[in-house]
C-alpha cells in the first residue's frame, strides 16, 4: 500500500517509464529509512520530520537540517521561511520562485505540477528557528550585507548553537562593521549562556556596552536569574551608561523633532509676519493660502502622472513656482477687492478674511472633494539618514532646509531690494512713507501677494507631511498667529526665533506632558507672555508702535 | 453727562416683540390644534429655544465689542462653561437611570473604570449651586483673563488672537477623557431638570419661555449698563481708550467690569442652550464657533443691542434653512455674508435701516420745507 501512495505521488504527466519507476525506487528506500533510521545520513532523517507537518517537529528539523552541512540545507530553509518546502506522500520538495520542483532530499527536478502537495506550516516559534538557522548558515556568505544580516539575526535570536560558526567568521572578518556586529552576537550568545566563563561574560559587557543601544539595553537588564554577581554588578553598570547615552540621544531627538515642527510652523507664520507687519492686517485666510498652494501641488503631480510621468522626481520644484504664484495671486485680488477697503479697521479685517477663508475652503471642497488628496513622495525625499542613535528622515531634512532657505531669501529680499525697502518703509511708518513718495497702497498689494506667495509654497512643504483636504489651513492658523505674535510683528528674526522656540518647546514638553497637555502647556505660556510682552519678542519701537 | 432713559422706543419694541414670542409660540403649539397651518410642531419649540440662546450669546459679545471695542474671538467659551456646568446638574439628576446605573458616577465614568467622582463634581447634584456656578465659571476665568489681559493693555487683534487660543486651549482640554467631563462626546442623555422630563414637550415650552425671559433680562441689563454714566465711559474707551485714560478713568477696571458681566451672560446662555439640545461637547469651544458669533452682531449691527438679537435670530435661521436645502452652499453663504456686511453694512442691519428712515424722514421735510437750500447742494 506505501508502495502504491509513493507512485501516486509521482507526477501524473508524460511519464517516461524509467524515470517513474526510479522515484517510485527512490520514494520506497526513503520509506525503509523511516522505519530504520540507520539507512539514511541526518539531513533525511531530519528532511522526513518535515513531512508530520507538526511545529514541534518541523523546529526541530530545522535545527538539524542546518547542521547537517548538505549543500541544500540553505534552500529548504529559505524555502520554508517563504512557504515554498512542500510535502506530499511523505516526501519533501522545494518549489523554486521559478515555480519548479525539486526534491528536497536528491536535488532532482521534479517538474512543476503541485497536485495534493501542501506546504509546510509555519507560526512564530518556527519563524525564530528559521531566522537563527538561516543567521548561521549565511554568517560564512560571501556578500558582506548577507553576513551583516546573518549576525543581526543571530543577534536577535541568540541561538546557541551558531557559536562555531560565528567564532569562524569573527576568525575571517575583514569589514570592521560587519565584524562588530559579529562580535555583538557572539556576545549576546555568550551572555545568556550559562556555562560560559565569567570573564567571557565580562568581555560580552564590554562589547554590548560600546554597542549602546535597545537591544543591547534589553540583552544587559534582562539577565539568567543565576549569573554570578561580579557579572550582574557589570551588566547593570553597563546598562546605565547605555540609558544616560539613549537619553542623550533622546534629548537631541527632540531637539531635531522641534526643529522640524519649527520649521513648519515657520514655513507656516513667515508670510503671515510680512502682512501683518505691513498693513496691520490679520489675514485669517493665510491657513487657505496653504492649503491653495498644497493642492496646486496636487495638481501638478496628477498632470505629471498623466502627460510626463519621467518629471515625477521634479514635481515638486515645478510646484513651487507655480504654487508661490496661484498663491500670491489670490492673495493680490484678495487686497484689491476686500482688504483695501478695511484699512484702519483691523478687527473688520479679520471679520472679512474670515469670511474668504471660508468661501476658499468650501470652493476647494467643492472642486476636489472633502476627502484627502494623495501627494506622492520623490524618491530622494524617501528614507533616512542615521546619526548615532537618531534617525532623519529625509523629507524632514528637506522642510527644514527648505525652511531656512525661504527665510533666507525673505530676509534677503526685504533687505536689497526696492520692494523690500518700501515694505520697510511702510511697515515702521506708513504716512512718512507715503510723504516720501512711495504708493503705499501699491505696496500693499504686494507685500499681501508676498505674504500669500510664501504661504503657497509653504503648502507645497507641508503636502509632504500633512493630509492635503480643504482643512489644511485651518489646522495651522492658530498656531501661526501664535508664532507672529510670540515673536513680535515687523521682524522676520522674529518670527524664526518664535517658530523655532515655540517648536523645540513644544517637543520637549511632549514626553512630560503628552501632546495635547503640552499643546495646552505652551498656549497657556503665550498668553501669560504677552501679558508681559504685549508687542511680542522682537518689538517693534518707537512712534510706529501706537499707529 | 446725560443719561439714556431706560424706556426708550427701541426697548419697548424689543420687550414687546420678545412678550409676544413668549406667549406666541406656547400658544400656537399648545392650543392651536395639530394639522393646522398655524401649529407650531414639537420639534420646531426647542429650536426655536435655541435661537434665543444663541441670542442672548449675541447680544453679551456686542455688549464689549458694540460698546467697548473689545472684540473677543472666545466668547464660546464662556458659553461653554455655562453649558458644562447645567450639563454637570443635569447629569448628576440622571442618578441610577444611566445605562450603567450606577448611583454616584455618570456613565462615561463607570465607562473609564473611575472609582469615585472627582472633586469638582461635588455639589452639582443641587440646583442653585450648579446655577450659581453657570454665572461664576464664566465670570471667574473673564475676570482672570481679563484682568492679566487689560492690566497689560493687550489691546485690539493681539486680545482677539489671545481669545481664540484660550478657545483652542479650553477645546483640547475639554477633549481629553482625563478631565473628568465626558472627553470627546461630552455631557448628554439628560432625563430631568428639577424633577421635570428634559425631553417633554411641556418642558420645553417653559424652557423657551425661560429663554425669552432671560433674554428680556440680559437685554434690559445691557441697555441698563451701556445707557448708564458706566456705558458713557465704555463708549469713550471704545473710540479714545489713551484720551481716556489721560481724562482720569481706570480704562482697565471697566473694560473688566464689561467683559466679566458679558462672560456671564455668555455663561446664562449656554445654561439655558444645554437642556434644550440635550449635549454639550468640546466642539462648543471650537475658535470658528466664537467668530460666528461675531458675524450674528456684525450682521444685526454693532453696538444696538436689538441688532445682536435680530442679526442671531435670522443667521441661525438661515442656516437652519441652508444646511437642510442646500448644504454646499451653507459656507459660501456665511463667508460671503462676512465678508458683504463687513465691506458694505459696517453698521448691520439696524444701522443701514437708521440710515433709510434718516434720509427718507429728511426727503419728507425737504420736501415740505420752502428753501431746502442745503439739500439742494448736494
Amino acid at each position: 500500500m506505501r508502495a502504491a501512495v509513493a507512485a501516486l505521488a509521482a507526477p501524473p504527466f508524460k511519464v517516461h517509464f524509467m524515470f517513474c519507476l526510479r522515484n517510485v525506487l527512490h520514494a520506497f528506500v526513503l520509506l525503509l529509512g523511516m522505519a530504520s533510521a540507520a539507512l539514511a545520513g541526518p539531513y533525511e532523517e531530519a528532511l522526513l520530520k518535515f513531512t508530520n507537518d507538526s511545529y514541534a517537529d518541523t523546529d526541530a528539523a530545522i535545527g538539524s537540517v542546518a547542521r547537517s552541512g548538505n549543500p541544500l540545507s540553505l534552500d529548504v530553509i529559505e524555502a520554508l521561511r517563504d512557504e515554498r518546502l512542500l510535502i506530499g506522500s511523505g516526501q519533501v520538495f522545494i518549489r523554486r520562485t521559478s515555480g519548479e520542483l525539486i526534491n528536497a532530499a536528491t536535488g532532482q527536478a521534479w517538474g512543476n505540477q503541485v497536485g495534493e502537495m501542501k506546504p509546510v506550516r509555519v507560526n512564530n516559534r518556527v519563524r525564530r528557528a528559521i531566522e537563527a538557522a538561516l543567521g548561521g548558515l549565511t554568517l560564512l556568505s560571501s556578500d558582506a550585507a548577507r553576513r551583516l544580516e546573518a549576525a543581526r539575526a543571530v543577534f536577535r535570536s541568540r541561538d546557541e548553537a551558531a557559536l562555531p560558526t560565528l567564532e569562524k567568521a569573527i576568525a575571517q572578518e575583514s569589514l570592521p562593521h560587519v565584524r562588530d556586529a559579529l562580535e555583538s552576537a557572539r556576545a549576546a550568545i555568550l551572555l545568556i549562556r550559562p556555562d560560559a566563563p565569567p570573564m567571557q561574560k565580562l568581555a560580552s559587557i564590554e562589547t554590548l556596552r560600546i554597542r549602546g543601544d535597545q537591544e543591547a539595553l534589553a540583552l544587559l537588564s534582562n539577565l539568567p536569574s543565576n549569573a554570578p554577581s561580579e557579572v550582574v554588578a557589570a551588566a547593570g553598570k553597563a546598562a546605565d551608561g547605555i540609558r544616560t547615552h539613549l537619553a542623550f540621544w533622546e534629548a537631541f531627538q527632540s531637539v531635531w523633532y522641534g526643529i522640524s515642527l519649527g520649521s513648519v510652523l515657520l514655513l507656516a507664520a513667515i508670510g503671515l509676519a510680512i502682512t501683518f507687519g505691513t498693513m496691520g492686517v490679520i489675514n485669517m485666510a493665510h491657513g487657505e493660502m496653504v492649503m491653495l498652494g498644497a493642492y496646486t501641488t496636487f495638481m501638478v503631480q496628477e498632470l505629471i502622472r498623466t502627460y510626463a510621468p519621467g518629471l515625477f522626481e521634479a514635481s515638486l520644484l515645478i510646484a513651487l513656482p507655480l504654487a508661490f504664484l496661484v498663491a500670491g495671486l489670490v492673495g493680490v485680488i484678495l487686497e484689491r477687492t476686500v482688504i483695501r477697503f478695511l484699512y484702519g479697521r483691523p478687527l473688520e479685517t479679520l471679520l472679512a478674511t474670515w469670511g474668504v477663508s471660508l468661501i476658499l475652503q468650501q470652493g476647494v471642497r467643492t472642486i476636489f472633494g472633502p476627502t484627502n488628496r494623495e501627494v506622492g513622495t520623490p524618491a530622494w525625499m524617501s528614507g533616512a539618514l542615521d546619526i548615532g542613535a537618531m534617525s532623519l528622515t529625509y523629507n524632514r531634512i528637506a522642510i527644514v532646509v527648505f525652511a531656512f532657505s525661504v527665510f533666507a531669501s525673505l530676509l534677503l529680499v526685504l533687505r536689497y531690494t526696492s520692494l523690500g525697502l518700501y515694505v520697510r518703509a511702510v511697515t515702521q511708518n506708513r504716512r512718512m512713507a507715503g510723504s516720501m513718495g512711495i504708493r503705499t497702497s501699491r505696496i500693499d498689494a504686494l507685500a499681501f501677494g508676498l505674504g500669500s506667495g510664501v504661504a503657497g509654497i509653504a503648502g507645497v512643504a507641508l503636502s509632504q507631511i500633512d493630509n492635503v483636504s480643504p482643512n489644511l489651513g485651518q489646522g495651522y492658523i492658530i498656531d501661526s498667529f501664535m508664532v507672529v505674535v510670540f515673536g513680535g510683528v515687523g521682524n522676520l528674526w522674529g518670527t524664526l526665533v518664535g517658530a523655532m522656540t515655540l517648536g523645540i518647546a513644544n517637543k520637549l514638553l511632549e514626553p512630560y506632558a503628552g501632546a495635547v497637555l503640552g499643546k495646552i502647556a505652551l498656549l497657556i505660556a503665550i498668553i501669560v507672555f504677552i501679558q508681559r510682552r504685549p508687542r511680542g519678542l522682537f518689538a517693534l519701537k518707537g512712534r510706529a508702535v501706537e499707529a | 453727562m446725560r443719561t439714556q432713559p431706560l424706556f426708550d422706543r427701541q426697548t419697548t419694541l424689543v420687550l414687546s416683540l420678545l412678550t409676544i414670542a413668549a406667549i406666541l409660540v406656547p400658544a400656537m403649539n399648545g392650543l392651536v390644534p395639530r394639522g393646522s397651518a398655524l401649529h407650531l410642531s414639537d420639534h420646531l419649540v426647542p429650536l426655536l429655544g435655541k435661537y434665543v440662546c444663541l441670542a442672548l450669546l449675541a447680544l453679551s459679545v456686542d455688549l464689549i465689542w458694540g460698546f467697548c471695542g473689545i472684540l473677543s474671538l472666545g466668547h464660546g467659551a464662556f458659553f461653554a462653561l455655562g453649558g458644562y456646568a447645567m450639563g454637570m446638574y443635569l447629569m448628576r439628576q440622571i442618578g441610577a437611570r444611566g445605562v450603567y446605573a450606577d448611583p454616584v458616577l455618570p456613565d462615561f465614568m463607570v465607562f473609564l473604570n473611575w472609582k469615585e467622582l472627582p472633586w469638582f463634581w461635588h455639589g452639582f447634584e443641587w440646583f442653585p449651586f450648579a446655577a450659581l456656578m453657570v454665572l461664576l465659571v464664566p465670570g471667574a476665568l473673564a475676570l482672570v483673563f481679563g484682568w492679566f489681559a487689560f492690566r497689560s493693555r493687550v489691546t485690539g487683534v493681539y486680545f482677539s488672537i489671545i481669545t481664540q487660543a484660550m478657545t483652542f486651549a479650553l477645546m483640547l482640554a475639554f477633549f481629553r477623557n482625563d478631565m473628568g467631563l465626558g472627553g470627546n462626546n461630552g455631557l448628554t442623555d439628560f432625563k430631568e431638570l428639577l424633577g421635570f422630563p428634559v425631553q417633554a414637550g411641556s418642558t420645553r415650552i417653559v424652557l423657551f419661555v425661560l429663554s425669552v425671559l432671560a433674554l428680556a433680562c440680559g437685554y434690559l441689563l445691557c441697555r441698563w449698563a451701556v445707557g448708564s454714566t458706566f456705558g458713557k465711559v465704555l463708549v469713550a474707551v471704545r473710540d479714545a481708550e489713551s484720551r481716556t485714560r489721560f481724562l482720569g478713568y481706570r480704562v482697565e477696571h471697566y473694560k473688566l467690569a464689561v467683559f466679566t458681566l458679558s462672560a456671564m451672560l455668555a455663561g446664562v446662555a449656554g445654561a439655558l442652550y444645554v437642556p434644550q439640545v440635550g449635549i454639550i461637547n468640546p466642539s462648543e469651544f471650537a475658535p470658528a464657533n466664537s467668530i460666528e458669533v461675531v458675524i450674528w452682531v456684525a450682521v444685526g449691527g454693532r453696538g444696538t443691542l436689538a441688532g445682536a438679537i435680530l442679526g442671531a435670530l435670522l443667521v441661525n435661521a438661515g442656516k437652519t434653512w441652508f444646511t437642510a436645502a442646500l448644504p454646499e452652499f451653507w459656507l459660501f453663504a456665511l463667508g460671503g455674508l462676512f465678508v458683504f456686511v463687513t465691506l458694505f453694512m459696517p453698521r448691520g442691519m439696524i444701522g443701514a435701516a437708521g440710515d433709510l428712515w434718516e434720509r427718507s424722514s429728511q426727503r419728507l421735510r425737504a420736501g415740505r420745507s420752502p428753501e431746502p437750500a442745503t439739500h439742494a447742494a448736494e
